[in-house]
């Protein structure tokens, strides 16, 4: 039985750009598949594609049992779409917003003012119900957006980047909103240039690059191809790297890692915290004093490197110190590998 | 946040009517919410009402006097005559309104929300634009009392006289859909206004709203008496019982009233079929 999304050989192109180069999705119903990828990936025509708000060039895409291409009404009658911008009308009250999205849904005024009032209530915006949106705060804009979505209870969600600029706070409120949405049994598909954010709500990623899935499983499977779990060394002189290096080298299983301007050194090893502390005397009867070791898995980061070669969040945050140090092992790293 | 877990059974939104009875309701439901945005707006319809009160007493006071309508240039002939085409002017102006805001629904990805609901498709530019009718017919009262203070009259009775308000309304409608063509085709609402305005001079001043057209050269007046703004102007002239009807043999001059309508008509059923299908495909 095809999941509650389920795409095929989607393609869409403007101009010379591939933003969609033969894009496979299978969404079983019940769960969360993040589509993960930086910006200008095409997790964002993607999910227009299957929200009926775009034709691809080519491909089927079926949605809560429905074509997508041949019966886009009947398709919008079982989504809901919360946006990359919170698209509310800022001039109306937050309960003017939902009714009017609720009639839109074809729902009679009563019944769409009564869901209004339940939505605002369960998404804590009673008390600035009857303000103007433009008065909300980022936060409250964005809840608002989610429940304009969810003022059918669709089967199938759609959220392209939900948290993206909002703060610590407010993305885990949400998180905490999402994670009680696909306990109660919707199926959702969500993108996210965030690699915490698939790791913490999805259950199946697809990681997306220049128009195409370059990579999907859970996020587990995802980290066991970029290898087991690595020692991370910082050093405290640049002319500690090469006694670092050549005790690491020892113990490790692969290739030893080095990134010299921030002084360190990474390398993939079997054997756990006992590894660890023998790793530590080791580098101190040598005399190389440490700034900073540890044991680390290797986080969706490094996936994201080791498939792509580049960070996923380079294009908008330039938050590439928090990802450089992993896939070694591959050799793709944006660093130097050393034998 | 365990209050937002939902008990409300997992359906899919009611099955859409279809057809007409849908279409309106979802074109009123939109009209309505555009009628709240612009009463949160005051100061667009404050500015909307100033600009039409500028022309009246710049067009009256600077050019009336100057001025040969019917072969007299009293300044009180030429603000009997002027008011029509100034009436005219101001529902065009519609045209700016409707694109602005249809642009602006587009940049804050409120179109993309309507598209994605199961709702009728012509039904958010039908909202608009009927939103766009309520508020210009706001304006036309405002500007009428203006125009009865500076000494405009009507001479033909009130029933001729709401018939000319009438084509007025039509023809402002009919170039909202222009509008919302253009707010659909553009990037910016800042674009949109521009470029709802720019080509509204020459189509509002390439007529016979602000001076006599049997005063042009040949191949201007034509181009004027043709013009379907120029229709709705002589109409309401003739309707308002004001001077300066033309007599000149074209048609749309000697049958201003069917004139107007049809070419109203006409831009509704072109505009509206363009804008529908772009608002379709948009992206």
């Amino acid at each position: 039985m095809p999941g509650a999304i389920h795409a095929e050989g989607l393609v869409k192109t403007f101009g010379d750009v591939r933003a969609l180069d033969g894009v496979d999705l299978d969404v079983p119903e019940g769960t969360v598949l993040g589509l993960l990828g930086p910006n200008g990936a095409g997790k964002t025509t993607a999910v227009r594609v299957l929200t009926t708000l775009l034709r691809p060039d080519s491909g089927r895409a079926v949605v809560a049992g429905v074509d997508v291409l041949k019966h886009p009404n009947e398709v919008r009658r079982s989504i809901g779409l919360s946006g990359q911008f919170a698209a509310v009308d800022e001039y109306l009250t937050g309960r003017e917003n939902l009714h009017m999205v609720g009639q839109l849904y074809q729902m009679s005024s009563r019944a769409a003012k009564a869901r209004a009032g339940e939505l605002l209530e369960r998404f804590h915006l009673a008390d600035a119900a009857d303000r103007p949106a433009k008065t909300y705060s980022g936060g409250m804009r964005r809840r608002l957006d989610l429940a304009a979505a969810l003022v059918v209870s669709p089967p199938v969600m759609f959220m392209d980047e939900p948290t993206t600029g909002l703060d610590p706070r407010n993305r885990q409120q949400l998180w905490d909103v999402i994670q009680e949405l696909v306990a109660g049994g919707t199926t959702l598909l969500l993108t996210t240039q965030y690699l915490e954010e698939a790791d913490h709500l999805a259950h199946d990623i697809c990681v997306v690059d220049h128009g195409k899935v370059i990579a999907r499983g859970t996020s587990d499977q995802l980290k066991l191809r970029t290898g087991g779990e690595r020692v991370e060394v910082v050093v405290h002189r640049p002319d500690m790297i090469d006694p670092a290096r050549a005790v690491l080298a020892g113990f490790g299983k692969g290739e030893v890692a080095v990134e010299t301007h921030t002084r360190k050194l990474t390398v993939p090893v079997a054997g756990g915290a006992k590894l660890l502390a023998e790793v530590i005397r080791e580098l101190d009867s040598r005399g190389v004093e440490i700034d900073d070791i540890g044991l680390r898995r290797p986080t969706l980061d490094d996936v994201f490197i080791s498939l792509t070669g580049h960070t996923a969040e380079l294009a908008e945050e330039g938050d590439g110190d928090s990802a450089a140090a992993g896939g070694g092992d591959r050799g793709q790293g944006p660093k130097e590998a050393v034998k | 946040m365990s209050a937002v877990s939902d008990t409300t059974p997992r359906l899919a939104a009611p099955r859409p009517r279809g057809g007409v009875v849908q279409s309106v309701a979802d074109s009123l439901v939109v009209a309505r919410r555009n009628l709240i945005r612009m009463s949160r707006i005051p100061e667009m319809i404050i500015f909307g009402l100033i600009q039409p009160i500028m022309f009246v007493v710049l067009f009256s006071y600077v050019f009336g006097g100057s001025m040969t309508i019917g072969g007299t240039t009293d300044a009180d002939v030429y603000r009997n005559f002027l008011m029509a085409g100034i009436f005219a002017q101001t529902v065009t102006f519609a045209t700016a309104g409707a694109g602005a805001g249809i642009a602006d629904d587009m940049h804050k990805g409120l179109i993309d929300r309507f598209r994605s609901l199961p709702m009728a498709r012509g039904a958010v530019l039908t909202g608009r634009t009927l939103a766009d009718l309520v508020q210009t017919a706001l304006t036309v009262v405002v500007l009428a009392v203006v125009a009865l203070l500076v000494g405009w009259r009507i001479h033909e009775g009130v029933p001729k006289a709401l018939g000319a308000f009438a084509l007025l309304l039509l023809l402002g409608y009919a170039f909202s859909w222009i509008g919302a063509l253009i707010g659909l085709s553009v990037r910016t609402p800042e674009a949109a206004t521009s470029g709802g305005l720019i080509w509204l001079f020459p189509v509002t001043f390439v007529s016979n709203a602000f001076v006599d057209s049997s005063q042009m050269t040949p191949w201007l007046r034509h181009v004027a008496e043709w013009n379907p703004f120029s229709a709705t102007v002589q109409a309401c002239r003739e309707l308002f019982g004001n001077p300066g009807v033309s007599n000149s043999s074209a048609w749309p001059m000697q049958h201003s009233v069917w004139a107007s309508i049809i070419w109203s008509l006409l831009i509704i059923a072109l505009f509206r079929t363009l804008a529908v299908r772009k608002y379709r495909s948009a992206s």
